[in-house]
C-alpha cells in the first residue's frame, strides 16, 4: 500500500511583544497570500491595544538596552546573523512565496540581510566614534559631544521588501540602543514574524524589538500619537499616511524619518544608523 | 548662628574651645579639613572674574579709594631696610598726600621685628599700627623657639600686630596639627606683659599651597588656632594675593562666623598696586562679606606701590585731571 | 556699619543711533511691507517706544523668499574660501561695533548691559568665526565627500538673545552655502536690523541674507511658503509643534530648539559656593529668559538648609534695575506679556502651597520688572516644577539618592538641558549618562560656545546648533533632497513650484 505524503505542520504565527508570542488582543487574524494569491497564513491583526502593550514593552527594555555595553549590543546583533543563517532556507522559503520572487533571488535578499545584521553588528561600538566629538572651547572646560539612543522608536517596515527592508530598518535603530516596535509589511509579514523566532533566540532582551502584524495604517496610527514614542521611521507609510503620521507625530515632537526611495540591496550607509540618535554634550571645567 | 565676637577679644577663646574635638588629635583635625566644601577651581575664578566687572565711579570711587587708604599695611620689607627709610615710611603713612591733609592715614606701617622700635616712635601718637612680619619670615623655615622668640621680640619692642608665616612644608606634608599647635604657640607668644594682645596674622603663603582647596583648609587651620587675620602671602614669592584666592578666604571667615561666632580679618598682600585692583578687592568684600568688613579692623591691603596710585586717582577725582608720579612722594 | 553704595555707572546710549522707524530688509534692501503695516517696538525698561518696524505680510514673505532663492543660484556656487571670508568679514564687523550693538541689545530686550557686552556680543562674533572656518571645509565635516546646502533657510528666532539667536541660525546656513530670510521676534527686531547693516559693511551679495520683522502670522506665513527648503525655528514648544505639523509632508528639514525645565542637581559633597553661583547664574542668567535655565533646582536633603542660607544669601547681593548700568545683574522682563506669564506661574505657586521668597529689592516704577524669586516646598505635582516660566522664578526640589536625583531630573516632557554639582568625579558620569537633557553641565551651568553642540532631547526639540553637529542641519546628507534634487524652481524662472501650499 502506498504512504500518503505527509501531511505537513502548519506553523502558527503569533506576534512578538516583550519576549513573548501572543496571539493579538483582538483574536483577530487576516489570510495572509503568496503573491499569487495562494493562502499561506493567517497571521494575527494587532490592534490599538496591542501598539500600546508592544510600547509599554519597548519602553520597559529601554534602561537595560541602553546601558547594555555597545560591545554587548553588538554581539547580540552578530549573534541573531549567526541564528538567521542556520534558518536560512526557511527565510529563502517564506521570501519567495510572499514577495513572489525566483528562489535565487530570494535567496540573494535573505543572504543580503543576514550580512546586514554582520555591518550593524560592528556599528556598535563605532558609532559614538564617527557621531561624536571633542569640543575644543574657548573656556577650561572639557566638553564632550556622543550619540545616545533617542528611545522608543516605531518602525513601519518597507511594504515590499519583506525581510531585506525589514531587517535595514531594525538593525540601525537598536543597535546604538533604542528599542523598536515594528509594524511588518502588511502584505508579507511572515518574514517578520519568524524573524521574532529569531530575535528570542540570540540574547536578544525581551521587549528590545517588538513585531506587530496586520493594517499598516491602523496600528501605526496609534504609534505615531503615542506620548510614550519618541520617533518613527515611515520607511513602510504611503505619502497620505506619512503625512497623517507626521501631523500625528508632532505632538510630542516625535523624531520622524520620512519615507525616501530606498534601494535595500545597496550600501546602506549611516543615514538610518544616525537617524535616532540624540546628542549629548557634557561640560565640566578643568582646575585643579 | 551664635553671636558674634571679634577674634581679638576674649570671648574667642570660649567661641574656638568649642571646637576643640575638631583639633584634639591630628586625625581629628585632618578629617575636619578635609570635610570641608571643596572649591572649584574654574567657577572661583568666574566669580572673582565678574566681581572684577563692577563699575565704581564718582562718589563710590571717592569712597572706596579712601576706604582703601585706610586699609594699606604700609609696608618695606628689604633687607636693605634702615631706620631713615622706615621713619620716611612712617611718615606717609601718617600724612599720605602732603598736598592734601584730608587724604586718609593707612592703617599700619609693617616691617622687619628690628625695625619695630624705630616705627613705634616714628608713629607715636598718630594711632597708626606697627605690624612686625615675624617667624622666620618669608619662609618660616626656622626651629620653633626660634620663631617664638622672634615674635617676643618684636611684641616687647611694641608691635600691635604680628604677621606670622606658617610652616607651608608642614602643611603640604599633611602635618596639619603641627601647623595649628605652632599657631597656637605664636598666638601665645603675642601677649604682652599686661596680659593684652598683639593682633596676629597667619600668612599663608598661597602661592605655594598652590590649590584654592589648600587655601580653604589652611583657612579654618588658622582660625580655629586662633588668628584674628588670614593673609595670603608674604610678597616674596612668584604668585601672591590673587582675587580669586582671596575670595576664598572672605568665603572662609564669612563661614566661619557663621559656624563659630569668631569674626576673623582678611588681608590680601603683595602684587597689588592699582587703585583699580583694590577697588576690585572692596567689591569682592562688599558682595561676599558686607559692610561688616569694610573697615581697617577687619580688612587690610599689605601694599608698597598701591598707596600712590590711590593718591593719584584720589587727586583724579578732586581737581578733574589727571596726576602724575611727580606729585605723590616716592616713600 | 559701613554701606559701600555704587554710584550709577550706566553705559552711554549715544553710541547707537535708532531710527525712528525701519523697513525689511530684502534683496540688499530696505523698504516697506507692501501693505504700509507698522509696530512699535519698545524699551521694557522704560516702555519708551524706540522705534517703529513693518510688518511683513504674506507678499513681503514671498518677495524675501524669492530673494533668497534667486541669491541661493550664485551664492551656493561661491568657493567655499569665499563665502568663508565674507563670514570672517561678518565676525570682524560685529567685533568692530560690539560696543553699539550691546547697548542696542540692552535697549531693545532689556538685558543688563554686562550679560550683552560680556556674555551675547562676544558668543555672536565667536559664532561667525567659528562657522567662517567650516564653510571650505565642508567634505571634512562627516556629511559625505561633497555635501550640498539645501537651498532657501526660513529662520524664525526668539526674543531672549536675538543677536546671539541670529547668529546660531545665520552663521552655519552661509557657511554651508544656503540663504535665508530671517524673521527676529516681534518684541526685539532691532539687532537683527542693524545687522542688516552689518551685511551691507561687508560687502555680502543681495538676497543672501533678507530680514524680514513681524509677528507670528508672518513667522507662519515663512514656514509655510513652498520656496524654503528648511526651517530653523528657536522658541516655544507650542509653536514649534505648530511647525512640526505645518511642515508634515514636505521635504523641508526642520530644526527645532524650544523649551526646557532644566533640574540643576546639587549633591551634599558639591563645592558649594560654585555651586550657589551655578544656581544663581544658571536661573537669573538673562532674566530667566533662557531656554536651558536651571529652573529646578535639586538639592540633596542633608545640605538643603546650608545651601538655601548661602542661596538667599547670594539673591539678596543681585542688583535689579537699569540694564544700561554696568553694575545691573537683573534687568528688565521683555514684555508685558511675558510679565503676566511669569507672575501667573508665580501666583500659582503660591496658591499651590509652596513657599515663596524673594530679597528685598527696590523695583523701578516705569518697565517691566519681576524681583528675583524661589520657591521651596516644591513637588513635581506643582505647576511651577512642570511649566516652563521663563523668568526669574527658582523652583527648589530635595531629593535623597542619585537614583531620585535622576528620576526626578527627566520627570519631564523636556530634555534640553541638566546640571550636576559633586565633586565625585564617578557619580558625575553616572548622572551625565542617565540623564535625558541635550546638555549637561557638570559643576557649571549656562556655558556656551560655537563649538559645543546644543539642543534637546524629546520636546525640547530636535536637531543641535554649534559644533560640526550644527552644520548638519544645513546640508542635505547623500539620499537628502535639497531644492536641486526636487526640482525646484521659483516660478518666474518658468519653474511650478512644490506645489503644497500653492495659494
Amino acid at each position: 500500500m502506498k504512504q500518503p505524503e505527509r501531511l505537513s505542520v502548519l506553523k502558527t504565527y503569533k506576534l512578538f511583544v516583550g519576549g513573548k508570542f501572543p496571539r493579538s488582543e483582538s483574536g483577530r487574524v487576516y489570510e495572509v497570500t503568496t503573491a499569487k494569491g495562494q493562502w499561506l497564513a493567517n497571521a494575527p491583526l494587532a490592534s490599538r491595544k496591542d501598539a500600546r502593550d508592544a510600547v509599554v514593552a519597548a519602553r520597559k527594555a529601554f534602561g537595560g538596552w541602553s546601558g547594555a555595553t555597545a560591545y554587548n549590543r553588538g554581539q547580540i546583533l552578530y549573534r541573531v546573523a549567526e541564528m538567521l543563517e542556520g534558518r536560512r532556507d526557511q527565510f529563502v522559503a517564506e521570501v519567495t512565496d510572499g514577495e513572489g520572487l525566483s528562489k535565487a533571488k530570494a535567496t540573494a535578499q535573505v543572504d543580503a540581510a543576514i550580512d546586514r545584521w554582520v555591518w550593524y553588528a560592528g556599528w556598535s561600538d563605532k558609532t559614538a566614534q564617527i557621531a561624536g566629538s571633542a569640543n575644543p572651547v574657548a573656556g577650561p572646560y572639557f566638553n564632550l559631544s556622543s550619540p545616545e539612543p533617542t528611545g522608543v522608536v516605531a518602525l513601519l517596515a518597507p511594504q515590499e521588501s519583506s525581510f531585506l527592508g525589514l531587517v535595514s530598518v531594525i538593525a540601525p535603530a537598536i543597535v546604538t540602543g533604542n528599542t523598536a516596535v515594528v509594524v511588518a509589511s502588511q502584505k508579507s509579514p511572515l518574514p517578520a514574524l519568524s524573524l521574532a523566532e529569531v530575535l528570542a533566540t540570540s540574547d536578544l532582551p525581551g521587549g528590545v524589538v517588538n513585531i506587530l502584524s496586520g493594517r499598516t495604517a491602523e496600528i501605526s496610527a496609534p504609534l505615531a500619537a503615542h506620548q510614550d514614542v519618541n520617533a518613527i521611521d515611515l520607511a513602510g507609510a504611503d505619502e497620505a499616511l506619512a503625512k497623517e503620521l507626521e501631523i500625528a507625530a508632532a505632538d510630542n515632537l516625535k523624531r520622524v524619518l520620512r519615507p525616501q526611495a530606498v534601494d535595500w540591496v545597496a550600501d546602506p550607509g549611516t543615514t538610518r544608523l544616525l537617524a535616532f540618535l540624540e546628542t549629548k554634550t557634557v561640560w565640566h571645567p578643568m582646575g585643579a | 548662628m551664635p553671636t558674634t565676637v571679634p577674634a581679638y577679644g576674649k570671648e574667642a577663646a570660649e567661641r574656638l574651645a568649642s571646637m576643640a574635638d575638631v583639633t584634639a588629635d591630628d586625625r581629628a583635625l585632618r578629617r575636619f579639613l578635609h570635610g570641608l566644601p571643596g572649591v572649584d577651581a574654574v567657577g572661583l575664578q568666574a566669580r572673582a572674574a565678574t566681581l572684577g566687572t563692577r563699575s565704581i565711579k564718582t562718589t563710590a570711587k571717592a569712597y572706596a579709594i579712601d576706604l582703601a587708604i585706610s586699609m594699606i599695611d604700609l609696608t618695606t620689607l628689604e633687607g636693605a631696610d634702615t631706620p631713615g627709610k622706615v621713619r620716611s615710611l612712617c611718615a606717609k603713612g601718617i600724612n599720605p598726600d602732603p598736598t592734601d591733609r584730608t587724604a586718609p592715614q593707612v592703617a599700619a606701617i609693617c616691617v622687619y621685628g628690628d625695625m619695630v622700635a624705630t616705627a613705634k616712635e616714628a608713629l607715636k601718637g598718630s594711632g597708626i599700627h606697627v605690624a612686625a612680619v615675624a617667624t622666620a619670615f618669608p619662609s618660616g623655615r626656622a626651629a620653633l623657639p626660634v620663631k617664638l622668640a622672634d615674635t617676643r621680640d618684636a611684641v616687647a619692642a611694641g608691635a600691635d600686630e604680628i604677621d606670622m608665616v606658617i610652616d607651608r612644608g608642614a602643611f603640604l606634608s599633611g602635618r596639619y596639627l603641627g601647623v595649628f599647635e605652632e599657631i597656637r604657640q605664636v598666638k601665645d607668644a603675642c601677649v604682652r606683659e599686661d596680659g593684652t594682645a598683639a593682633h596676629l596674622k597667619v600668612i599663608f603663603e598661597t602661592g605655594e599651597l598652590q590649590t584654592y582647596d589648600n587655601v580653604r583648609r589652611a583657612s579654618w587651620l588658622a582660625m580655629l588656632a586662633g588668628a584674628d587675620f588670614i593673609k595670603t602671602s608674604t610678597g616674596k614669592v612668584a604668585v601672591n594675593a590673587t582675587p580669586p584666592v582671596t575670595l576664598v578666604l572672605l568665603e572662609a571667615v564669612r563661614d566661619f562666623r557663621a559656624a563659630v561666632g569668631v569674626q576673623v580679618g582678611v588681608k590680601p598682600a603683595g602684587g597689588i598696586r592699582t587703585s583699580k585692583d583694590a577697588i576690585k578687592y572692596l567689591v569682592m568684600v562688599n558682595e561676599t562679606l558686607g559692610g561688616e568688613w569694610l573697615s581697617p579692623d577687619w580688612f587690610r591691603f599689605g601694599a608698597s606701590s598701591l598707596l600712590n596710585d590711590l593718591l593719584m586717582q584720589r587727586q583724579k577725582l578732586s581737581t578733574g585731571r589727571y596726576s602724575g608720579p611727580d606729585y605723590v612722594t616716592v616713600d | 556699619m559701613p554701606v559701600f553704595e555704587y554710584a550709577p555707572a550706566p553705559e552711554s546710549r549715544a553710541v547707537v543711533d535708532i531710527a525712528p522707524s525701519y523697513g525689511l530688509f530684502i534683496d540688499g534692501e530696505f523698504g516697506e511691507a507692501g501693505d504700509g503695516k507698522v509696530f512699535k517696538t519698545l524699551s521694557p525698561s522704560s516702555e519708551e517706544v524706540l522705534s517703529e518696524v513693518a510688518q511683513a505680510g504674506a507678499e513681503d514673505v514671498d518677495r524675501a523668499v524669492k530673494a533668497a532663492r534667486k541669491a541661493f543660484t550664485t551664492w551656493s556656487a561661491l568657493p567655499g574660501s569665499e563665502r568663508a571670508k565674507y563670514l570672517f568679514r561678518i565676525a570682524r564687523i560685529i567685533q568692530e561695533r560690539s560696543r553699539e550693538l550691546a547697548v542696542l541689545e540692552s535697549l531693545d530686550n532689556g538685558k543688563p548691559i554686562r550679560e550683552s557686552r560680556d556674555s551675547d556680543l562676544p558668543l555672536v562674533a565667536a559664532h561667525f568665526f567659528y562657522y567662517a572656518g567650516w564653510a571650505d571645509k565642508l567634505a571634512y565635516a562627516g556629511y559625505g565627500q561633497d555635501p550640498k546646502p539645501l537651498g532657501v533657510a526660513g529662520q524664525i528666532i526668539p526674543w531672549n538673545f536675538p543677536l546671539l539667536m541670529l547668529a546660531w541660525k545665520i552663521a552655519p546656513a552661509l557657511a554651508t552655502g544656503n540663504t535665508v530670510v530671517l524673521k527676529p521676534a516681534e518684541t526685539t527686531p532691532l539687532s537683527a536690523l542693524f545687522f542688516a547693516d552689518i551685511c551691507r559693511q561687508a560687502g555680502l551679495p543681495k538676497g543672501v541674507v533678507n530680514i524680514i520683522t513681524g509677528d507670528g502670522s508672518t513667522g507662519a506665513e515663512l514656514v509655510a511658503h513652498p520656496g524654503i527648503d528648511k526651517v530653523a525655528f528657536t522658541g516655544s514648544t507650542e509653536v514649534g509643534k505648530a511647525i512640526a505639523r505645518t511642515v508634515a509632508g514636505t521635504k523641508k528639514k526642520v530644526t527645532l530648539e524650544l523649551g526646557g525645565k532644566a533640574a540643576n542637581i546639587v549633591f551634599d559633597d558639591a563645592p558649594i559656593d560654585q555651586a550657589v553661583e551655578g544656581i544663581v547664574g544658571g536661573i537669573f542668567f538673562n532674566q530667566g529668559h533662557v531656554c536651558c535655565a536651571g529652573s529646578r533646582l535639586l538639592v540633596q536633603e542633608s545640605v538643603q538648609d546650608e545651601l538655601l542660607d548661602a542661596l538667599k544669601r547670594r539673591m539678596s547681593t543681585l542688583r535689579v534695575g537699569d540694564p544700561l548700568d554696568k553694575n545691573t545683574d537683573i534687568g528688565a522682563i521683555n514684555s508685558a506679556e511675558q510679565l503676566a506669564r511669569i507672575r501667573a506661574l508665580a501666583d500659582a505657586g503660591e496658591a499651590e502651597g509652596a513657599e515663596r521668597w524673594a530679597p528685598q529689592c527696590e523695583l523701578p516704577s516705569s518697565g517691566y520688572w519681576f524681583a528675583p524669586t524661589l520657591f521651596t516646598g516644591v513637588t513635581q505635582a506643582h505647576r511651577i516644577a512642570r511649566e516652563e516660566i521663563f523668568g526669574p522664578v527658582l523652583s527648589v526640589l530635595t531629593f535623597r539618592t542619585p537614583e531620585e536625583a535622576v528620576a526626578k531630573a527627566n520627570n519631564t516632557p523636556y530634555g534640553l538641558s541638566a546640571g550636576i554639582w559633586t565633586e565625585k568625579g564617578s557619580r558625575i558620569l553616572w548622572m551625565a549618562n542617565k540623564l535625558r537633557a541635550g546638555v549637561v553641565w557638570s559643576n557649571t551651568f549656562n556655558k556656551f560656545d560655537p563649538a559645543s553642540p546644543f539642543g534637546g532631547y524629546k520636546e525640547s526639540g530636535y536637531g543641535r546648533e554649534g559644533g560640526r553637529h550644527g552644520l548638519e542641519a544645513y546640508l542635505a546628507g547623500a539620499a537628502e533632497p535639497t531644492s536641486e534634487r526636487r526640482g525646484y524652481l521659483p516660478p518666474e524662472a518658468g519653474g511650478q513650484g512644490e506645489g503644497e501650499h500653492d495659494r
